[in-house]
């Protein structure tokens, strides 16, 4: 059960019920979201929304590490395969 | 958009392909569990670019293709009622039940409403005293904390006209029966991201102890898709297994404990049967006694249901995926997205419906 | 003298053709039957198209080309039953003689007058009535149409939506012009006009409470300017135009790929889309390419003139973010394939009913 869209909280703000809500937006659409699984979550913060609920706030660091990932393995890859042209230096020099 | 646009990144993509070629060496089944992640797959083609020996299964991960077809007949018997405003969300509105479905029965006449948010069903009934509002609740683990709210707050503020028709599905217990299962072929798994972005992933430890499988917890962009997939088959060439988090930037090892706990208060487990699968022992979630009458099971006599499914529906083999949707008899003929036998091929999530849209049936 | 009260003749049904549509399947018209998906094509073809059956339906363009006195004019209906009837960026009005204008110029023509059919419900305020006149007035006189005739009926409380619009339209078709749905060639391009999915957004978003931080307006607009221009630059090269309505730009070329019985290979990387607009469909669930759009239009045109009509759209105001979008293949007659922004292969098929927004 997914469809769960990653937005920026704009606003906080409490309902008549004591109940936290913020506005969100996504991508420049705002819509208002119930933030109380995310109680930690402030005003810049990104959260990830589903059914009107922001059900986990987004870890910048962590996300990073999926093209931190990306660059290791290209590193790797470089190390195992000469370079084009590699072979054709040592065979010149 | 971000934390979305940077996980479609073309280039990117291709580097997590080639990493996952040169990493295999025998053929794998991989399972995705969740019918987003399918729908993604499918989507943006990943499913078409990966190395030939690895088979991607798809997996029961549609709440709405497993609901129950007692449970559509209920739901719609309920709708007619003359007193009633149902409000579901869209998935379930198509979803064939024995003669009919939601929309079909809108179109005769019954109250029948999409709803965003159930927050939304609960203040409809406040707006409507007169009237019945009932909330189709549908879904995995994730959508359990909005429900629960929901109910919650209906309680709270005495909005008496409001209930639940329940619906909740719990992830481990399907892959446990699954993973049990003498017909199993799938070695790996990629776990669903936002259910454990909830329940967290500490569940899953002793199923990939007792099964020694790898699972990896999943996101559902391209990239966090194509990383999990490279995770788990390195996982399977090293012959390792245990739980790995590709998802780490929102699901922590303990999952969202304000949604647990709102959870914990509001429902309890249940056995559940799956359409198309039977039965599953502690597998659903139901309401706890002190929110019973928020139960629209019980608030509401509809009298026996008679659920008859279409006999060339093989809903249930696609779902634990033993068989492909091309595999069905019916798949394109009979059985299509304007006129659906079962569930699969309604549901947005469903493998039949993402087989028939993306073109996977040529 | 014998009792015709006891017997009464039997009742017959008309002999005559069966309704194709089989009862078992539909025994009642759904939403879907309008939405310009499969199952409006279905409805069209199966039951409309099979009783009418004359040659310029059967071309089943945005409009009919009719022969007269040696000229050629294009011949188009709409009929309007959005709600609400005012939303930012139009009303029903506005939308009526857009719509209408926009499927005489997709022939090709220039519009010359259509007329404006009313049914309204008992009970519209005068004050809304006004402003939709008003602003059907104004919608004309933007692309130089007179509204010739009309009619008025009024229905009881209870049995409209306020109101409800039909504007039909005339125009002449120039010399040299041959649009045709299939007229699509192997290497065409294909090009749309600016950003998609706006006009289905806009109006969701009222409905549905979606709350924009910039007012997201909806698309309405009449495009013969930029269809003039578009022809004026590509002259003969232009095969199809089509504008995206219901069911949007993927059931457009879905239909097209059908009436040419070409395939259709897109870019998604290259289909203009606005930051809210996606975010808006993101969070619904929608796929862009099945939104409805009501200022934008698609041209198929020959690969030599293509970049010059793209700089021909691009100088106009409504063709701001053309592009180009995809070509003419000859693989996979009548289907349309997709390039993914990742670089996948998927088929961008034709509607299934009503696009729901989706939470899983």
């Amino acid at each position: 059960m997914c469809l769960g869209v990653p937005g920026k909280i704009i606003e906080v703000n409490e309902n008549s019920t004591g109940m936290t809500m913020g506005r969100v937006s996504f991508g420049g659409i705002v819509k208002e979201v119930c933030l109380a699984y995310t109680p930690e979550a402030a005003v810049g913060d990104y959260v990830v929304v589903h059914v009107g609920f922001a059900i986990s706030q987004i870890d910048e660091a962590e996300a990073q590490k999926v093209f931190e990932f990306l660059q290791e393995m290209g590193e790797l890859a470089e190390l195992d395969v000469p370079q084009p042209g590699e072979t054709e230096r040592e065979a010149d020099g | 958009m971000k934390y979305v646009d940077e996980y479609r990144g073309e280039s990117e993509a291709q580097r997590f392909v080639q990493a996952i070629e040169a990493t295999v060496t025998r053929p794998w089944s991989l399972m995705e569990v969740c019918g987003g992640q399918t729908h993604t797959l499918i989507k943006s083609g990943i499913d078409r670019m990966l190395p030939s020996q690895v088979t991607l299964v798809h997996g029961p991960g549609c709440p709405v293709c497993v609901t129950p077809l007692e449970l559509i007949d209920r739901a719609i018997a309920i709708a007619r009622r003359p007193e009633v405003i149902f409000t579901s969300f869209g998935d379930m509105l198509r979803v064939p039940g024995s003669h009919a479905d939601l929309l079909s029965a809108k179109s005769e006449g019954a109250d029948v409403r999409m709803v965003y948010s159930p927050l939304d069903a609960v203040t409809l009934a406040q707006q409507n005293p007169d009237q019945q509002v009932v909330f189709f609740a549908v879904g995995f683990e994730t959508t359990a904390p909005a429900n629960a709210m929901a109910v919650h707050q209906a309680a709270h503020q005495g909005v008496n006209n409001f209930s639940i028709l329940t619906s909740h599905v719990l992830v481990p217990p399907a892959m446990e029966a699954l993973l049990s299962s003498p017909d199993n072929l799938v070695q790996g798994f990629l776990a669903a991201g936002h259910v454990c972005a909830i329940m967290g992933f500490w569940e899953y430890e002793p199923l990939a102890e007792k099964y020694k499988v790898p699972i990896v917890v999943t996101g559902f962009e391209p990239l966090d898709l194509l990383q999990g997939i490279y995770m788990t088959l390195e996982a399977l060439e090293e012959e390792r297994w245990g739980v790995e988090n590709q998802y780490a930037r929102l699901v922590v090892r303990e999952g969202n404990q304000p949604a647990q706990n709102l959870m914990s208060q509001v429902f309890e487990i249940c056995d559940r049967k799956w359409r198309g699968i039977g039965e599953v022992p502690m597998s659903g979630y139901r309401l706890k006694e002190k929110f019973e009458r928020f139960d629209a099971e019980k608030r509401f006599d509809v009298g026996d249901i008679d659920a008859q499914e279409a006999p060339e529906c093989i809903a249930g083999e696609i779902l634990v995926g033993v068989k492909k949707p091309h595999e069905c008899s019916a798949f394109g003929t009979k059985c299509t997205p304007e006129r659906p036998l079962g569930a699969p091929m309604v549901s947005a999530e469903g493998a039949c419906a993402a087989y028939f849209q993306y073109g996977r049936g040529e | 003298m014998s009792d015709d009260s006891e017997t009464k003749p039997p009742v017959t049904m008309p002999a005559g053709p069966v309704c194709p549509i089989p009862i078992s399947d539909y025994p009642k018209v759904q939403l879907a039957h309008g939405g310009g998906g499969r199952l409006s094509q279905i409805l069209i073809e199966e039951m409309f198209a099979k009783t009418f059956d004359n040659p310029e339906l059967d071309i089943m363009h945005d409009g009919a080309v009719l022969g007269v006195g040696g000229e050629r004019l294009a011949f188009s209906t709409d009929s309007f039953v959005i709600s609400p009837y005012f939303f930012p960026g139009g009303d029903i009005g506005s939308l009526a003689v857009h719509g209408t204008v926009n499927d005489v110029a997709m022939c090709g023509a220039r519009p010359l007058a259509i007329s404006c059919g009313l049914i309204l419900e008992e009970g519209l305020p005068m004050e809304d009535l006004w402003r939709i006149i008003q602003s059907i007035q104004r919608a004309a006189d933007e692309v130089g149409v007179h509204v010739v005739t009309g009619d008025t009926k009024v229905v009881d409380k209870g049995k409209g939506d306020g109101i409800y619009i039909n504007t039909t339209g005339l125009g002449l078709i120039p010399d040299g012009i041959d649009i045709s749905p299939t007229a699509a060639q192997v290497g065409d391009q294909v090009l749309v006009s600016g950003e998609i999915a706006v006009h289905g957004i806009a109006i969701m978003s009222i409905r549905e409470g979606l709350e924009f931080e910039t007012q997201l307006e909806s698309d309405s607009a009449a495009l013969y300017p930029l269809v003039a221009a578009i022809l004026e630059t590509g002259g003969d090269a232009v095969r199809v135009m089509r504008d995206p309505t219901r069911g949007g730009v993927a059931s457009a070329l879905n239909e097209i790929a059908g009436q040419s019985n070409v395939g259709f290979r897109l870019d998604e990387q290259k289909i203009p889309i606005s930051e809210e607009v996606r975010g808006a469909c993101e969070i619904l669930g929608f796929d862009p390419l099945y939104v409805a759009n009501e200022g934008k239009c698609l041209a198929i045109v020959g690969p030599e003139r293509a970049e010059s009509v793209l700089a021909a759209m691009r100088s106009q105001p409504l063709g701001e973010h053309a592009a180009i979008i995809g070509e003419v293949v000859e693989d996979h007659p009548g289907r349309v394939y997709l390039r993914s922004q990742i670089g996948g292969m998927r088929v961008v098929d034709m509607l299934s009913g009503e696009q729901l927004p989706r939470i899983c």
